[in-house]
């Protein structure tokens, strides 16, 4: 069947049937099961209500435990076997993974990003959502830097190849610089200053995101904590980091870690820009690397990432766990 | 605060330069993308796309011909236009641009200006004027073929939707923009219903287990989907779904859920109580009140997630790469162009920036139609 038309088939299914689902299992538990009538009428209310949430819940639970639960466990178990998955090495990968060169230079290229990307986002994001603020054209400027968000990581990439292109009739950076009479460079293989700009397009598509909750976490600061501010003779800049920041560090905290959380899953950027050469390679295209040819080191790269991410995993769940109460 | 006024000023100036440049820096490079998109691909490679409205100096080749030869003692001399060239005409057509400089030798093609008779040494010559014309005195009888004559020609820029042809037509474009929405539709629309019921229970039913559940939500909001490829694709190969379009459906729809069902619980905590509240008392069951009352009044979280999803679903290349076949059919844009034109279209400018135009261009639609939901989802999901 042609895929597009199945595509339809699968939407009829799908949304038909979580509708009859839910409809059906609804009737069957209260009409078959526990009728509301008879002699146990309370009783069997009672216990209908304690099945209900179960039954909402339950197309839920099973996909998450399928495509998100089970696989923390099976790629942990896979990552301990072989190449082809029939010979239980232990931690044979890992030690293989933290040998190699490769990996380690992976490993500290993610390091990297992982600080830097975040940082300039966020500061960038609270520059821009501060400045635009008081502008009549502000939004403007704010849709402007919002739009990446709409754009892939390979269309980002290829817009920013027409930037970073060593031809200076296509590349942008090397058209500046030859006009200043210098020689043209092939920015993505400068050693470890290549990593930099690929993290620009990160910062480049993440700005926006910062800025839009930065900006409306600015707007819930209260005004008179700045006019008193300005009264007793602060200036500007003294009200912004004095007065603003340190009433919206929650915020700034809850950005910076999502941007992190991101950051270190990404792996079209390095993928479609240098295919992890010149010294590039981060884990996620590292991983990619080894995905369909030895499950066991891709599974290994994958639990080190899951490693790196649970101390924010932890923090999100404690937090979460705080305002249930 | 009259004091600071004039200070104030000069605040607001150096704001209004800061924020133009910082708008500038975001929107040149996907400028440069558009205007290539448009742009002829012999240009694109001649001039930067911010020279793209002026005319175009393009380096041609031409073959002087023999058939008008003249022999003159020991010399010949060629005459001709290098208009009537086969090789010209083929580039460039009937237009017959005006030639600004010329030369005798590939490394060095734009050597003489147009108009000048140039001393080649050995009292051979060469001038070709700017209409075309030219005339080439050799010592040595040229044969059957004629001498090189490299030029440079001032071509007018030229903006058409050839790439947006070439792309659609000849590189099955059209076969990855159909199956990305085949991907991105499904996946889109079916997370929303069982998210919404789910999120309904965990905000407004009461049971052992719930403060779990919604802590597992949250975990798994951040459990990289890297972990999740190789036991995902075991488990559909196993089942006999293997790389196929149920499996993506499958995992796209799974992969959501977390944020779905978080921001819809989120959302939906914050409806008013009385509601829900007098419409059980009048004897509404879970079931009807959640129908009738609260998936209605969640419209904007529905629709905030939705765009997320779509955004997310129609940008993705890693969970394509591993959940669908590597065959042609079953492309998506995004692998199409990272794996098969960044590879063999390589230097092809022109049709890389078309291609990914036409990926961007639905989303991009998307968000400037329904950027007031997304910031509103964003805001859900983020700030407490």
């Amino acid at each position: 069947m042609n895929p597009a038309l199945q595509g339809l088939v699968t939407i009829f299914i799908g949304v038909g049937g979580c509708m009859a689902y839910f409809y059906v299992s609804n009737l069957i538990l209260d009409k078959v099961i526990y009728p509301a009538k008879g002699p146990n009428i309370s009783q069997n209310i009672n216990r209908a209500n304690l099945v209900r949430p179960w039954l909402f819940l339950l197309p839920v639970i099973i996909l998450l435990t399928l495509y998100l639960v089970y696989p923390v466990v099976g790629s942990f178990v896979r990552s301990l076997y072989n190449r082809s998955g029939d010979e239980f090495i232990g931690l044979g990968n890992y030690s293989s993974l933290i040998g190699s060169s490769d990996f380690r230079v992976a490993f500290f290229n993610n390091a990297l990003w992982a600080l830097v990307v975040p940082a300039l986002s966020t500061f960038l994001g609270l520059v821009i959502a501060q400045l635009t603020d008081r502008l009549s054209w502000g939004n403007i400027a704010k849709s402007i830097i919002f739009m990446p968000m709409a754009i892939s990581f390979v269309g980002a990439s290829l817009i920013w190849k027409f930037v970073y292109a060593p031809d200076p009739d296509i590349g942008l950076i090397n058209a500046i610089l030859t006009s200043f009479g210098m020689e043209a460079v092939d920015v993505l293989q400068i050693p470890f200053w290549n990593n930099l700009f690929l993290m620009v397009l990160l910062i480049w598509v993440q700005t926006g995101f910062a800025m839009v909750i930065l900006s409306a976490a600015l707007r819930g600061v209260p005004e008179e904590t700045i006019e008193a501010a300005i009264i007793d003779g602060a200036n500007p800049f003294q009200v912004f980091f004095k007065i603003q920041v340190p009433q919206i560090v929650a915020t700034i905290i809850v950005v910076w870690t999502t941007i992190t959380i991101g950051t270190l899953k990404i792996f079209d950027i390095v993928y479609a820009m240098t295919g992890g050469n010149f010294g590039t390679q981060i884990l996620p295209s590292y991983m990619m690397q080894f995905m369909f040819r030895d499950d066991g080191r891709a599974t290994a790269v994958a639990v080190l990432i899951m490693i790196i991410v649970s101390p924010v995993v932890i923090s999100n769940v404690r937090q979460a766990r705080k305002e249930l109460r | 605060m009259e004091n600071i006024a004039g200070q104030k000023s000069a605040l607001a100036w150096a704001t209004r330069i800061t924020v133009l440049a910082l708008v500038l820096i975001w929107l040149v490079p996907t400028i440069g993308l558009f205007v290539s998109s448009f742009r002829d691909r012999d240009q694109i490679s001649e001039t930067g796309w911010w020279r793209s409205f002026l005319p175009v100096e393009q380096g041609l080749r031409a073959r002087a011909s023999v058939d008008g030869i003249e022999v003159d003692g020991n010399t010949f001399i060629l005459t001709g236009s290098i208009y009537d060239d086969k090789e010209v005409l083929s580039t460039v057509g009937d237009a017959r641009p005006p030639v600004v400089a010329f030369g005798n030798a590939g490394r060095n093609p734009g050597q003489f200006i147009a108009g000048e008779t140039a001393d080649l040494g050995d009292s051979e010559t060469l001038l070709v004027n700017e209409d075309g014309s030219y005339r080439y005195v050799v010592n040595e009888d040229p044969g059957k073929r004629g001498p090189r004559i490299y030029f440079y020609a001032s071509t007018p820029p030229v903006f058409s939707f050839a790439n947006y042809r070439a792309v659609l037509s000849a590189d099955n474009m059209d076969q990855a923009f159909i199956n990305t929405l085949t991907v991105t539709i499904p996946t889109t629309i079916i997370p929303i219903l069982m998210a919404a019921f789910a999120a309904y229970a965990l905000a407004w039913m009461d049971f052992k287990g719930r403060g779990l559940m919604i802590a597992a939500i949250v975990a798994l909001l951040v459990v990289p989907l890297q972990l999740a490829l190789v036991p995902a694709l075991q488990m559909h190969n196993a089942v006999g779904i293997g790389q196929s379009f149920v499996g993506i459906w499958l995992a796209h729809t799974a992969f959501g859920l977390p944020l779905a069902v978080y921001l819809l619980r989120n959302y939906m905590v914050g409806l008013p109580r009385d509601i829900i509240e007098s419409a059980k008392v009048d004897g509404a069951t879970d079931f009807q009140v959640f129908l009738k009352i609260v998936l209605p009044l969640s419209f904007p979280a529905l629709a905030s997630f939705a765009i997320f999803q779509f955004l997310w679903t129609w940008n993705d290349l890693l969970v394509a790469k591993v959940f669908l076949p590597s065959s042609e059919e079953a492309k998506v844009m995004t692998v199409k162009i990272a794996d098969d034109l960044l590879g063999s279209r390589g230097g092809d400018w022109g049709i890389l920036a078309t291609a990914a135009f036409v990926s961007i261009g639905v989303p991009f639609l998307v968000f400037f139609t329904l950027q007031r939901y997304l910031v509103r989802g964003l805001l859900a999901g983020s700030v407490k």
